[in-house]
């Protein structure tokens, strides 16, 4: 009796606002996936059809041949890749020398890194859109990275040196007496310890520039478009076809879904710390 | 080693910064980039007797307050309830940030996809149901637009407080509840003298930066509504990014993001003296 009455209150005390809120978390994204495999003629009707009589993958199809996504697809994934590459490159001796050495104005320097991923966006944009037109840079890849690189650097910047904190710095003195140079001691020490760290802020960095928008958009023009701007301007171009609009949606979420789900517990650190973007 | 990082943030960040202090200072528009007269504070007092400037401002704050608020108390309400066990618990952690993880752009399609008038799910079940008569027009209704959109964004952002909140949980040493029991103390006296009290700082450092971030977040709006019906849905941020980018007025654009800028910055200064203090430990 006892046993069965307090089943019954964790059901009702805890599993169902739990399920409840796991609902609101999906049902946006469920509403969107399911969209997106639903008949054009379903997708009119009224009152709503919830469940697609017949699934179908046309607005998939639709998309990638009548429209310019797959080369968006392509310019999203280039730009990230590129925003990863910056962010990681100057980053990672950064972070070392940030970890390692004690010299004056250490700390400032690095709450700097942290006050500049605080920058409103409207801060930054229109003097960069000057600057990479005076280099002629618009429209181009490298306008996109440097531009993702005003939050990529300051956060890998700050998870990096909270990473290499953690690695006990005995352990380049070990290596370092036994005969390595400094730079054997990063690659053939730090580093490794580092990867899942590195691995880790990679991945953020490249869900970010793939999530991006403004930048994009003041940025690029018609050669580097990126899916979140095709996106957008689908609204304009075609009357609203919310089965390719939707479509399209479900393709840019699900890889940085996926990538989010494996990366996410390892972020709380940087998290609280505030280097992390949302 | 350190050359790298901080010349090319310089060039990025802090040059573009100091520029739009200048611009900010200057009658700059994009159709005549020769002719840029100094004008002095002549864009900020200009901001001071712009209706649509006060309007913004107004808006940024029911935003801010509204959407932070509800992100921060259904993100703690979630924090608790996944820190209690149950079968399934690890799916539920994992499935709640889901949110999180999406673009601005697909969330803002997303629910102006639900909140179509003739074909959104919104209108559709509240009709059934009887809890509305007739469909509403969510984002094309002054009245209704900026609440529309703040619950998009609370949507997207519970998960944060949600697992900040519950690491913060996690650290709190078992035996606090224990002495807490033994003193009597029934669960509803145990969140408000064990629990609240040991998150404090974690919940100050959260909602002081989510508060910046909100504060600062224009694209969600810009896609779903674009500032309007009218301006009804204008915040401070996606004004200045309006009057920039349509209107071509850098100047003033610039002026209008130095203000947001300084009206955040008592924030960015607690959160940094806090974070600071962390970084230390």
């Amino acid at each position: 009796m006892i046993v069965r009455r307090s089943r019954w209150r964790q059901l009702v005390g805890t599993e169902l606002p739990a399920l409840l809120v796991v609902i609101f978390a999906l049902a946006p994204y469920a509403w969107m996936v399911l969209s997106s495999v639903k008949p054009t003629a379903d997708l009119a009707k009224v009152p709503l059809v919830y469940l697609p009589g017949t699934p179908t993958l046309a607005h998939y199809g639709d998309l990638l041949a009548r429209t310019s996504f797959a080369a968006n697809l392509l310019n999203s994934l280039i730009v990230a890749l590129g925003a990863v590459a910056l962010g990681l490159a100057v980053s990672v001796p950064a972070a070392y020398a940030f970890s390692r050495f004690r010299f004056p104005g250490r700390r400032p320097l690095l709450v700097v890194f942290l006050v500049v991923n605080m920058f409103p966006v409207v801060l930054l944009i229109i003097p960069l859109f000057v600057l990479m037109r005076i280099l002629g840079l618009l429209d181009t890849y490298g306008a996109l990275i440097l531009g993702h690189g005003t939050f990529a650097i300051p956060f890998a910047v700050w998870m990096m040196t909270s990473y290499m904190n953690s690695i006990p710095p005995d352990l380049d003195e070990a290596a370092m007496i036994d005969g390595c140079s400094r730079l054997e001691t990063i690659r053939r020490v730090v580093l490794p310890l580092a990867m899942p760290g590195v691995v880790t802020t990679g991945i953020y960095i490249f869900i970010t520039s793939w999530n991006e928008y403004l930048f994009a958009m003041m940025l690029s023009g018609h050669e580097v478009r990126t899916v979140t701007v095709a996106l957008q301007l689908f609204i304009g171009e075609f009357q609203i076809q919310w089965g390719l609009l939707t479509a399209g949606g479900t393709l840019v979420a699900l890889p940085v879904t996926v990538l989010f789900l494996f990366v996410q517990r390892r972020l709380v650190s940087g998290l609280t710390a505030g280097a992390v973007k949302t | 080693m350190l050359a790298p990082a901080v010349l090319t943030t310089t060039a990025i960040v802090f040059f573009p910064v100091a520029q739009t202090v200048l611009l900010s200072l200057r009658d700059a528009v994009l159709y005549r980039p020769q002719d840029m007269p100094f004008v002095g504070l002549a864009n900020y007092k200009r901001a001071l007797d712009d209706e649509i400037f006060w309007i913004s401002v107004g808006n940024s704050l029911v935003w801010v307050v509204l959407a932070v608020g509800l992100q921060f108390l259904l993100g703690f309400a979630t924090a608790l309830l996944l820190n209690r066990s149950f079968s399934w618990r690890a799916a539920a952690r994992a499935l709640v940030v889901v949110p999180w993880a999406l673009p601005s752009v697909i969330i803002g399609l997303m629910w102006t996809w639900m909140y179509d008038f003739n074909l959104g799910v919104f209108n559709d079940t509240l009709v059934r149901v009887g809890i509305l008569d007739k469909p509403v027009a969510w984002l094309a209704s002054p009245d209704a637009a900026l609440y529309a959109i703040v619950l998009a964004l609370t949507w997207q952002g519970f998960p944060f407080f949600a697992v900040v909140i519950l690491a913060g949980l996690q650290a709190i040493p078992a035996e606090l509840y224990e002495a807490a029991a033994i003193d009597g103390a029934n669960g509803w006296q145990r969140l408000r003298y064990v629990t609240i009290p040991s998150l404090a700082g974690v919940m100050a450092t959260a909602l002081l930066l989510r508060t910046i971030w909100v504060a600062n977040s224009l694209d969600v709006i810009l896609v779903m509504t674009g500032g309007g019906p009218g301006l009804a849905t204008h915040t401070l941020p996606l004004y200045a990014f309006l009057r920039a980018y349509s209107g071509m007025e850098f100047g003033y654009g610039a002026a209008l993001a130095v203000l947001l800028t300084l009206a955040l910055l008592a924030l960015v200064v607690l959160y940094v003296a806090r974070a600071a203090r962390e970084a230390a430990r």
